[in-house]
């Protein structure tokens, strides 16, 4: 990297010289565009800088994250900022998860033709296939452990040639799952009594009428839970 | 250059020591410091401890203040619009609600004040990028909340001043923690998952600073897991949202209360005026803005325009003086230089080490300190340098797998795994190197309970607001943060919207005393803000650039 080897990367088909060792997203702003679209978190968790892109000699059409991969000497890359995918409004007070709510609202799901283009097209490597058929099936939780790193890119969807929009089925499949199926914690239940019973009050009370000095002591005094893998030390 | 795994053969040399000491070292342990020992290593260390790298404002609500000279910058800079030349007597927007920021804080808020009894029609986001390309969606570790039969809101309370090094605004922490149980019941109702023990509990870990474990993930996608799913339910409730459209100022009415925004369409170049009974600031924080050149994690839109805005306005700011470094950014490779490394990762069990594979430091200290140190311990010759010259410390990450089993690490912090994955390291084997990065806002606009800022009719949420962490953060509170005072923010500004009638006499007038005022104060005519965007684009063409289309 640091002898600034430069290779040339094709910017929706026009030609640049960059040095090697940036990420795709880098390499554009070193070549003078600046976005507006296509940066998002730049650290791959928003989906904003899905990329399809060809490698010279190729014919295999490819995806990526611009903000996650390093361009490579001779890429042919475009961005695709917005996908205009289908995604249905719904009360999630209302749902019933008795029933298959996601063929109910996406029956789309059922056209599957299993060809895999989804899972190959996934940055995240996610096994988007496998989770359109738990979809089908109506396993809410599959669907949830399957799509979780799911960042909703879209570049799933625009590949698929049944126009499914996995990325919202797996949205609405996560939600019933995370609602009706997962309870809520007792202590969590029971810390909400307390607080509404103003248990803590008093207290809060008394820590927020102290001086510094006297905040200070408490707070050096307080007892702090123990690591259990004899990480804190109490020399 | 040939890599081994994604090191060189100099990192790989180092990387041998890191696991020659390991076995030693997991029996190991590190004395936390005392408050003495804290309060030397950031004298001493801390970027924000170095007098010269802030000045007094010159001019506006704040004046006399210290802050970073890339804030004061920001703060004492000309309008990008001309005030005479914004045409006010049209409104494109009449809503009762503006909401400006399309983060956590904002989506929160336009929920709440739904739910408060404003009609979704008359609710208005408008946001820089796309509706949740932000911090919020970024955050990995967790978020904070005392729920377990060992831990009260109290001890969280005293955490948190603790950790903000006693500055905190009282009566902020007091909502922040009491309100914690309840957002956590919130997101559950709408279907947010966090981690779970096979008995159904949370899974909660400590965090840098914290005396409990309070800290619950989903897995390291915390931020995306909370913020796909209030978005969802947002777009469920069919309240607009413009993208791509910032406000670039806020507007006021005869009274003097803020009334909207003058916004801009960034794609057509064309601004529209909002008018609104009340308005939502929850723009986030300005990693992007590199203070003292460090790299950050934050995302594209992190630009402080929010502050900017405000203070124009006339309202307060506080504890701008103090920024958050995070100590884990990553250091190598060159392609991911200042991304964050979860704090997770050392709540897990790795340590960070230096170059000869010691442990220096209680992995644990408040964020503040524990940068500090590893920048301490490079300044003793300690870490290792990259070939681009960026310099680090070991996180030793592979310790994770040993202490919670093979596995652990892709089924906690998958995200990490993934990154590290694309960039030819693996983490479960090697340790990753880092180096602190410029993080988190840590003050901000002034806010009181109710998110009322010092200004009529102008509510913040989140990390553009100041005074609920002091001088330092405590990681897993701002997602906390955003979620009771993005709610908070949503619900005053409902109230104070029901009450008014439609604002009249919308004026810039503000903008144009404080041009005055930049004008005495002499401030050069070529700075201007809010910044919107940085502007990452290669010297050379930069050099060659020609302004005339
Ligand atoms: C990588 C990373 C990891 C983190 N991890 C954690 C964690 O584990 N736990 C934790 O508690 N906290 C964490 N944080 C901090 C936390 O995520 C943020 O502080 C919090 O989400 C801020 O929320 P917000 O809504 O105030 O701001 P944001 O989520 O940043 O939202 C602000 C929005 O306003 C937009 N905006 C900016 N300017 C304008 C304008 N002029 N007009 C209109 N819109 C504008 C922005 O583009 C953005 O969309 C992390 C932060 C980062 C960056
Ligand atoms: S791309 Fe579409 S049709 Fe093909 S496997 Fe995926 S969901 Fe099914
Ligand atoms: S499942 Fe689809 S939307 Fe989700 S990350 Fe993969 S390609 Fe992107
Ligand atoms: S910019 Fe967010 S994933 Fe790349």
């Amino acid at each position: 990297m640091s002898e600034e080897k430069m290779i040339t990367v094709y910017i929706m088909g026009k030609a640049y010289q960059v040095p090697f060792g940036l990420t795709i997203m880098k390499a554009m702003e070193y070549a003078g565009y600046r976005f507006i679209r296509g940066s998002g978190c730049r650290a791959g968790f928003c989906g904003a800088c899905a990329t399809v892109y060809r490698k010279k000699g190729e014919y295999k059409f490819r995806t990526a994250l611009a903000c996650q991969t390093t361009a490579e000497d001779g890429m042919y890359l475009a961005q695709l900022p917005f996908v205009p995918a289908n995604r249905k409004e719904y009360n999630i007070n209302e749902l019933d998860p008795e029933k298959n709510v996601l063929s109910e609202y996406y029956p789309e799901i059922n056209r599957c033709v299993s060809c895999n283009t989804c899972t190959k097209a996934c940055p995240q490597e996610l096994d988007v296939m496998y989770y359109i058929q738990a979809a089908i099936r109506g396993d809410y939780r599959q669907v949830s452990e399957l799509s979780f790193d799911c960042i909703q890119c879209g570049l799933c969807t625009a590949r698929c040639p049944a126009e499914i929009t996995h990325y919202h089925v797996a949205q609405l499949a996560r939600r019933i799952y995370g609602k009706y199926q997962l309870k809520v914690p007792e202590h969590l239940e029971k810390r909400l009594k307390e607080i509404e019973e103003g248990k803590f009050d008093e207290e809060i009370e008394r820590l927020k009428n102290m001086s510094i000095d006297e905040l200070k002591s408490a707070y050096v005094q307080r007892d702090i839970e123990k690591i259990p893998r004899g990480e804190v030390s109490d020399e | 250059m040939k890599l081994i795994g994604g090191y060189t053969e100099e990192m790989r040399e180092s990387i041998e020591m890191v696991e020659k000491t390991r076995d030693e070292r997991m029996k190991k342990s590190f004395p936390p410091m005392s408050l003495e020992e804290r309060e030397e290593v950031l004298n001493k260390y801390h970027p924000d401890y170095k007098p010269d790298k802030k000045r007094a404002v010159k001019v506006g609500p704040n004046k006399g203040d210290l802050a970073p000279h890339e804030v004061v910058d920001l703060l004492e800079a000309y309008p990008l619009i001309d005030p005479k030349e914004i045409d006010l007597k049209t409104i494109d927007y009449d809503v009762d609600l503006l909401i400006i920021g399309g983060g956590g804080a904002g989506t929160v808020a336009a929920l709440w004040a739904n739910e408060n009894g404003v009609p979704a029609e008359n609710i208005l986001m408008a946001t820089k990028l796309r509706h949740g390309d932000a911090n919020s969606m970024m955050a990995q570790g967790g978020i904070q909340a005392a729920d377990r039969p060992e831990d009260s809101p109290a001890i969280h309370y005293l955490d948190v001043m603790g950790g903000g090094h006693f500055a905190n605004k009282p009566e902020l922490v007091e909502a922040l923690v009491k309100d914690a149980p309840f957002i956590l019941k919130w997101h559950e109702e709408l279907g947010v998952q966090y981690d779970r023990n096979p008995d159904g509990s949370y899974v909660e870990r400590p965090g840098g600073g914290t005396s409990r474990f309070r800290l619950h993930s989903a897995k390291d996608y915390t931020g995306m897991e909370i913020m796909r799913v209030i978005r969802d339910e947002f777009r469920n409730r069919e309240i607009p949202v413009l993208e791509f459209t910032p406000a670039v100022e806020l507007l006021k009415d005869s009274e003097g209360n803020v009334a909207g925004a003058v916004l801009f369409n960034m794609e057509t170049e064309q601004y529209y005026v909002v008018r609104a009974k009340a308005t939502v600031l929850a723009t986030g924080g300005f990693g992007r803005l590199h203070i003292q050149g460090f790299p950050t994690t934050n995302h594209y839109g992190a630009t402080a325009d929010g502050l900017v805005m405000a203070y124009r306005a006339g309202a307060k700011l506080r504890d701008l003086d103090t920024v958050q470094y995070h100590p884990t950014g990553a250091a190598y490779p060159e392609q991911i230089v200042g991304l964050l490394i979860t704090e997770k990762v050392r709540g897990m069990g790795a340590q960070p080490v230096n170059k000869n594979g010691e442990l220096f430091v209680f992995p644990m200290e408040p964020r503040d300190v524990e940068a500090a140190s590893f920048i301490r311990e490079c300044a003793r010759g300690n870490c290792v340098e990259t070939p681009t010259g960026m310099k680090g410390i070991w996180l030793d990450s592979p310790m994770i797998e040993e202490i919670e089993g093979e596995g652990a690490i892709k089924r906690n912090l998958d995200a990490m795994y993934r990154m590290y994955k694309r960039f030819g390291i693996d983490m479960t084997k090697d340790p990753i190197l880092v180096f602190p990065t410029l993080h988190y806002q840590n003050g901000g606009v002034e806010i009181d309970a109710e998110s009322r800022t010092s200004v009529n009719g102008l509510f913040a949420g989140g990390e553009v607001e100041g005074g609920v962490h002091g001088k330092n953060r405590l990681m897993g509170n701002s997602l906390l943060d955003y979620n009771v005072f993005g709610r908070r923010a949503g619900i005053s500004a409902a109230k104070f919207a029901s009450k008014r009638s439609k604002p009249t006499g919308l004026n810039l007038k503000h903008v144009d005393s404080y041009i005055k005022e930049l004008e005495k104060a002499k401030v050069p005519k070529e700075r201007r803000s809010p910044m919107l965007l940085p502007d990452y684009r290669g010297e050379k063409v930069l050099a060659r650039m020609l302004d005339i289309f």
